[in-house]
């Protein structure tokens, strides 16, 4: 796990620390199944005071990447869940999003599109 | 559970009366007092160590009123303060037997493995530390005894970046286990702003606010923008206006109805900058 705190960021502290940790559990770099460090182990190691952590990981908690389970720490839910993969759908649909309004400034068509969309599934399903 | 409960301190002095002071702190959790030189910093923390007892008003650590046991009181209270409280001419050694003889948990070897990893020498006398070495030496003396609560007076005040971060390491370990706590006063926050949990903020012997630190940082932007920005309206909306000849800077409450003109600037404000706004638009 990686976090990097920016003074300059125009995120607040806890968002920026939220925001490193959902990253890198949508990438898989944090597997499911991991036990992220305690809210207070957190706040020691990067310098920052313990509501901010807690804040974090409340956020997390709230869009069910993380759970805290007694007896263990708090852990990466897996990638089945429920809110997770709203989590994911948003992401797909943002980045779907982005491909269409290129695509019109392009001009390809919607058949274009889908043919593009399709070459691509094919091409990653034969790695 | 509350490890520090204040209830309505007051103080009154010929020249300055500490009024009706109220705040608790979580036990695990870090708290900032901040204010002016003169606030009324000290008086609060004195009252709560009991270096001058208020007219008014009650502290409990842990539960436990000074009146019920001033013994165990003092020691449940691990205290820096902003110069050295040791007889000057006393050496490392002496101070060693002195606290092994006042306090029954004071952990010597502990004591001496702090000593060494922060070179501090044990035959100069006091007075020859530098003020590093000296507030070094008040942390030495707190850590290695059990206390539940540190109270720093300006400790960090004057010292180099360095060693100001191990203390802040220091407290971060403090606190660590979630049943101790700290509260610090200080005229500048700076590199503490980052620990700090909550923050009191107290001007002329009043409380301002005491809140979480992530909230009050959340509720305001610092604006700045150019003379012709700044209307009527929304100058009413803004909070400690600094105006110059080529525009102004000021606090703008997050929470409020008018939206922010994007020609001004925005950007998040340091616990310092809110301070500074806050008694600028008081005066």
């Amino acid at each position: 796990m990686k976090i990097i705190i920016r003074s300059q960021s125009e995120l607040p502290i806890y968002a920026q620390i939220a925001e490193q940790i959902r990253e890198q559990i949508l990438t898989g770099t944090i597997p499911e199944g991991a036990v992220l460090p305690s809210i207070r182990a957190l706040a020691r190691e990067i310098g920052v005071s313990v509501i901010t952590t807690t804040r974090a990981y409340g956020d997390l908690e709230k869009e069910g990447f993380i759970a805290a389970v007694q007896g263990t720490g708090t852990v990466v839910l897996s990638r089945d869940n429920e809110l997770l993969r709203e989590q994911y759908l948003k992401r797909v649909e943002d980045s779907l999003m982005d491909a269409i309004s290129t695509a019109r400034t392009a001009g390809l068509d919607k058949k274009e599109l889908f043919d593009v969309l399709e070459a691509l599934w094919a091409s990653e399903e034969e790695v | 559970m509350e490890l520090l409960e204040v209830r309505g301190i007051t103080k009154k002095y010929a020249k300055f009366t500490l009024r009706d002071i109220s705040f608790s702190l979580p036990a695990g959790y870090i708290m900032g007092y901040v204010g002016r030189n003169g606030a009324g910093k000290t008086t609060t923390l004195s009252a709560i160590t009991r270096l001058i007892r208020p007219d008014s008003g009650t502290v409990t650590i842990d539960g436990l009123r000074f009146e019920d046991d001033p013994i165990a009181y003092r020691d449940s209270i691990g205290y820096i303060g902003d110069s050295s409280y040791f007889p000057r001419r006393m050496t490392l050694r002496d101070i060693r037997t002195v606290l092994k003889d006042f306090y029954p948990s004071f952990d010597a070897a502990a004591f001496d493995a702090l000593a060494e990893k922060w070179e501090l020498p044990d035959k100069a006398q006091i007075q020859t530390y530098s003020r590093g070495m000296k507030v070094k030496l008040m942390f030495a003396a707190a850590l290695c005894r059990e206390t539940k609560i540190l109270i720093l007076d300006e400790a960090t005040t004057g010292l180099d970046p360095r060693v100001r971060r191990e203390i802040l390491k220091l407290l971060q370990d403090y606190i660590a286990d979630g049943k101790h706590s700290v509260l610090f006063s200080t005229h500048i926050m700076e590199d503490l702003q980052d620990i700090a949990d909550y923050i009191f903020f107290i001007e002329r012997g009043e409380k301002v606010f005491c809140e979480p630190k992530d909230d009050i940082l959340e509720s305001y932007l610092l604006v700045k923008g150019g003379p012709e920005e700044l209307t009527p309206e929304l100058e009413r909306l803004l909070i400690g206006v600094e105006k110059h000849d080529y525009g102004f800077q000021a606090l703008y409450p997050t929470d409020s109805a008018l939206a922010l003109p994007p020609a001004l600037s925005a950007e998040k404000p340091t616990i310092d900058q809110i301070v500074v706004h806050i008694l600028e638009g008081r005066e």
